[in-house]
């Protein structure tokens, strides 16, 4: 499969293959560099991190990911410290900095922006999120760590839960589920349930979806509970999104019903939908959830580098 | 016979069953408005039995191909095109949605980078009927009224 040169922008440019493919060579590097401390495929190579709104987490993985395949890392965290600021085009940002680096990755608070940075640059592009369209690599790390803690993807139970309806994270990785045989329960309150369309396209690729405002109910059911923020800005007052909130929290007690293998998932940053007391559990995933984000962007980065 | 009305063109292409009112957006989509875009006659409000009333273009010493003309499909779904040579009608078609639709629709979506950067605004059609185009850049959909209300 070649990967040299191509940009990661979407998990609809994906098929099934590219998606085994990555979570095959991620397990590979994985194993390597515990084996090895560090790796050295990406000598010699540059990325640039173009973080035009912040997010600490992600740059921080795609940096450390550079650093362990043995390259470097030149970028910024704000566009305040830029010529953006002084009214510079995207287009021209991307054709400057290509010039310095042999890979770029983007975060831009404009939806469609790191399509339009890979048709502008030679170099490849990996979206680091474009506003509230796509962070194709937080899926692929989804993925990558439902298959790492349970040896496979396909046959599992998923519960989705929190905010359906404005979740990017949570839309990306339905649609990526959408390529296996899995069964998946949508639970959020009425108001943040996921739009029809999407659940109308899950159906017609032939995935088995539930939909409840119940997780007591369904937790018996799951081996993956997947849990997003509910944020407060979404409801029209505080006293029915704290009636939510409250109803919503993973903690010991509502874990009682669920069963052994049960593996809770979160993009993070959490507030206070999974109770700290959850963080020493078997069920807590979360955290090995965060470490899957370097062997997966490194893979990324190598495959499209072309050093792996 | 309201095509009577306008003169009758010896050679080029007519487009007929426009929208009333539309015959502005056609040949501004058609790049008709330029000074060498040969002669246009224009036909506006004419009564017709599939739309109540209609516009008709006929664009003089010009042959529009397929793949031109479909570029009016959004605006003008029943558009019917006929090629005239020698006062004779040598060619009909009905307009046909293309597979991608570039240059003619801003994306409905404010945060859409087409709508800050200069970049022309792409979509691929996702289905036909009820007609649905997915933003090549931002990927949310279009539907119904937000596709005629950002021509």
């Amino acid at each position: 499969m070649d990967w040299k040169g191509r940009d990661v922008i979407s998990v609809r440019d994906f098929s099934k293959e590219d998606i085994e493919f990555v979570l095959k060579v991620a397990e590979r590097l994985e194993e390597e560099l515990k084996e090895k401390g560090s790796l050295d495929y990406a000598r010699g190579k540059i990325l640039a991190t173009l973080f035009f709104e912040p997010s600490t987490r992600t740059r921080l993985s795609f940096e450390s990911a550079m650093y362990r395949l043995g390259g470097s890392v030149i970028g910024f965290s704000s566009a305040s410290s830029t010529s953006v600021k002084k009214g510079e085009s995207l287009a021209d940002t991307i054709k400057t900095v290509e010039q310095y680096s042999d890979v770029i990755v983007i975060r831009h608070p404009m939806e469609g922006a790191a399509r339009l940075a890979a048709e502008v640059a030679e170099v490849p592009v990996i979206n680091a999120g474009d506003g509230s369209n796509q962070h194709p690599t937080q899926t692929l790390l989804d993925l990558y760590t439902m298959k790492r803690a349970f040896g496979r993807i396909d046959g599992l139970t998923i519960g989705l839960l929190g905010d359906l309806k404005y979740g990017r994270t949570v839309h990306s990785l339905a649609e990526a589920l959408a390529f296996y045989d899995v069964e998946l329960y949508l639970i959020s309150p009425e108001l943040l349930r996921m739009p029809k369309h999407i659940i109308g396209e899950l159906r017609e690729k032939g995935l088995e979806v539930h939909e409840t405002t119940d997780l007591e109910d369904v937790i018996p059911e799951l081996d993956v509970l997947y849990v997003t923020r509910i944020q407060r800005e979404r409801f029209p007052d505080e006293e029915e999104y704290l009636k939510v909130k409250g109803s919503y929290q993973v903690n010991l007690s509502v874990l009682k019903n669920a069963k052994e293998r049960l593996r809770v998932m979160h993009p993070l940053p959490r507030v206070d939908e999974i109770h700290p007391e959850v963080d020493k559990s078997e069920h807590a995933l979360y955290f090995r959830q965060v470490f899957s984000g370097v062997p997966v962007r490194m893979t990324l980065l190598g495959l499209t580098l072309g050093v792996l | 016979m309201p095509e009577l009305k306008v003169e009758v063109i010896p050679e080029g292409t007519v487009i007929d069953h426009i929208p009333s009112g539309k015959w502005l957006k056609v040949i501004e989509i058609l790049g008709l408005t330029k000074p060498n875009g040969g002669t246009l006659l224009i036909a506006s409000n004419v009564p017709s039995k599939k739309l109540g009333r209609k516009d008709i273009v006929k664009v003089e010493g010009r042959y529009l191909s397929e793949e031109e003309v479909n570029k009016i499909a959004l605006i003008a779904p029943l558009a019917t095109v006929n090629i005239v040579r020698d006062y004779r009608i040598v060619e009909k078609f009905n307009v046909e949605i293309p597979d991608e639709i570039v240059g003619i629709l801003r994306c409905p979506n404010p945060n859409c980078v087409s709508n800050h950067e200069h970049v022309t605004p792409k979509f691929r059609v996702e289905s036909r009927e009820p007609l649905k185009l997915r933003c090549h850049y931002c990927e949310r959909t279009v539907e119904g009224d937000d596709i005629l209300g950002n021509i």
